[in-house]
């Protein structure tokens, strides 16, 4: 297409001039988009009730992960709330409760037993059988070594006196019953839990 | 993607298009912050970064409880904290969690130049369509609260959504749900001042004699209000503005100058256009230029009868 000098103004003006009608708010300046919200991240992510892990005051707390279960997917914690029907904090969490997506993905995180052999000087990871295995069999040669079965009067104790266990307090009551009869039913009598915050 | 239907919005930057009102009977929202009952805890931070997906640097001690020491493209929210001594010699600490205060009038929409870049939903919310900004800076200049950050990374502002993705789904912002001391509520606008009114009539009566709602009207009330012990001397809270107002350039600039030059421009170019129709343009006749290729030639003029 040949222009002449004039034309070739001519046309660069106009398109000047409505390129600044445009800027200067006339018309749409481009196509009027609707605003979009950020699309909400947990529609169908998979809601998972817990304690948290931090202090004994329990907090109950929802976990949220990708993917429906499905078998070809893998489960990711994407995001970490509080329960509003649990009764300790009804949906509301401390700042460290709030963050606990960051120790649930830290490098750090401890994912494997680990294990010092005595007199060792390193901690190496071990599986859990093994750790299971060894504490069981520890518990029992020392409760079979020191068990009373009755005391010096003769009447039945059934006493474990020797090893004592430290239980975790937060726990649902459920889980208190159950470890109270773990404990009690090897006969222990040294048995506290870490209810402090 | 959850788009927001156009009527769903009620302002919108460096538009001149009317929004749609049909539907016009959306609750308006608002977050209360009541710095009264605040422990300073600040599981609301917490909760902001977790949701929005926020990790900024981590800092240094600078020797202040506020960490950090300012809001930023990634802090959406800081709890700030001021020691006051009062009338009576006695230390109080007063700590106020900052971040946008979603204004009914915004100043950043006004002085935003990028279509669309800021609008406001009808429940009232103040969201930045970061796509859209352009990274003028204009909206930190706008703010009466000295609110947005300006990313060094993307050259975009950031800013509190109030969580706008929760919020429209039905849910309460992150850091509502988080605060453990329920400093900070949700509902909807009538519910919290009616909430608010209970929490200062309550103040009164045990000697804050001056609590109040900040619900500043300078900028049409606000849907992040405060329950202030000291609601006489607002600037007591790290210097919340006593009376906020959007900067008197922005009106200028949005309210006079701007209406004017469009105005200006328009009537160029209609007296332009009926010059032309009446006038009509220059017209050029071969006698023109032979005489401008004669004085091109550095000929004198010749004779007016020559010419004719």
């Amino acid at each position: 297409m040949a222009l002449t000098r004039r034309e070739f103004i001519k046309f660069t003006g106009l398109g000047l001039a409505a390129s600044s009608m445009g800027m200067l708010g006339f018309g749409g300046s481009g196509v009027a988009q609707a605003a979009a919200v950020r699309p909400f991240k947990l529609t169908h992510a998979t809601e998972t009730r817990n304690t948290c892990t931090y202090c004994s005051v329990a907090c109950g707390i929802l976990i949220y992960s990708m993917g429906d279960r499905a078998k070809n997917a893998l489960s990711n914690i994407i995001h970490i709330e509080g329960d509003p029907d649990h009764p300790v904090n009804r949906g509301t969490l401390c700042p460290k409760g709030s963050a606990l997506l960051d120790i649930v993905h830290a490098p750090t995180r401890l994912k494997t037993p680990r294990y010092r052999e005595p007199g060792g000087t390193e901690f190496k990871d071990v599986s859990w059988d093994f750790a299971l295995d060894r504490i069981a069999r520890l518990m029992k040669e020392d409760r079979d070594k020191h068990f009373i079965a009755t005391n010096a009067a003769g009447t039945t104790v059934n006493r474990w006196t020797s090893t004592g266990m430290l239980a975790a307090s937060a726990s649902s009551s459920e889980t208190a019953f159950l470890t109270w009869k773990v404990a009690r039913s090897l006969g222990m009598v040294v048995f506290d839990n870490q209810a402090r915050v | 993607m959850s788009d927001l239907q156009s009527q769903d919005y009620v302002r919108r930057s460096a538009s001149t298009m009317t929004p749609p009102v049909a539907r016009s009977h959306e609750d308006q929202v608002a977050k209360l912050i009541d710095v009264s009952r605040c422990i300073g805890c600040k599981a609301c931070q917490s909760a902001c970064m977790e949701w929005n997906d926020l990790r900024p640097e981590i800092g240094h001690f600078e020797g202040s409880y506020e960490n950090p020491m300012d809001l930023g493209p990634s802090v959406w929210t800081l709890m700030k904290f001021a020691e006051y001594e009062n009338e009576q010699g006695n230390l109080e600490w007063l700590i106020r969690k900052d971040g946008c205060m979603h204004c009914e009038d915004p100043g950043c929409l006004k002085a935003c130049p990028a279509p669309g870049a800021i609008v406001q939903y009808a429940n009232g919310i103040v969201d930045f369509i970061s796509d859209k900004c352009i990274g003028c800076g204009y909206c930190v200049k706008g703010c009466p609260f000295d609110v947005p950050r300006i990313s060094k990374k993307d050259h975009k502002s950031y800013k509190c959504t109030l969580c706008s993705d929760r919020v429209s789904v039905g849910l309460e912002p992150a850091c509502v749900k988080a605060c453990p001391t329920g400093a900070i509520m949700f509902g909807s606008k009538s519910d919290m001042t009616h909430w608010a009114g209970e929490r200062i009539e309550d103040l009164k009566s045990r000697g804050f004699e001056n609590a109040g709602l900040y619900d500043p009207k300078e900028v049409g009330g606000t849907h992040v209000m405060y329950v202030l012990h000291h609601a006489d001397k607002p600037s007591l809270y790290s210097g919340l503005p006593d009376k906020p107002r959007i900067s008197p350039v922005v009106e200028a600039w949005k309210g006079i100058i701007k209406p004017l030059a469009v105005a200006g421009i328009a009537f160029a170019a209609i007296a332009g256009f009926f010059h032309w129709i009446t006038v009509g343009p220059n017209e050029i006749t071969e006698e023109d230029e032979e005489e401008a290729a004669r004085a091109l030639r550095g000929e004198r003029e010749p004779d007016p009868e020559e010419k004719s």
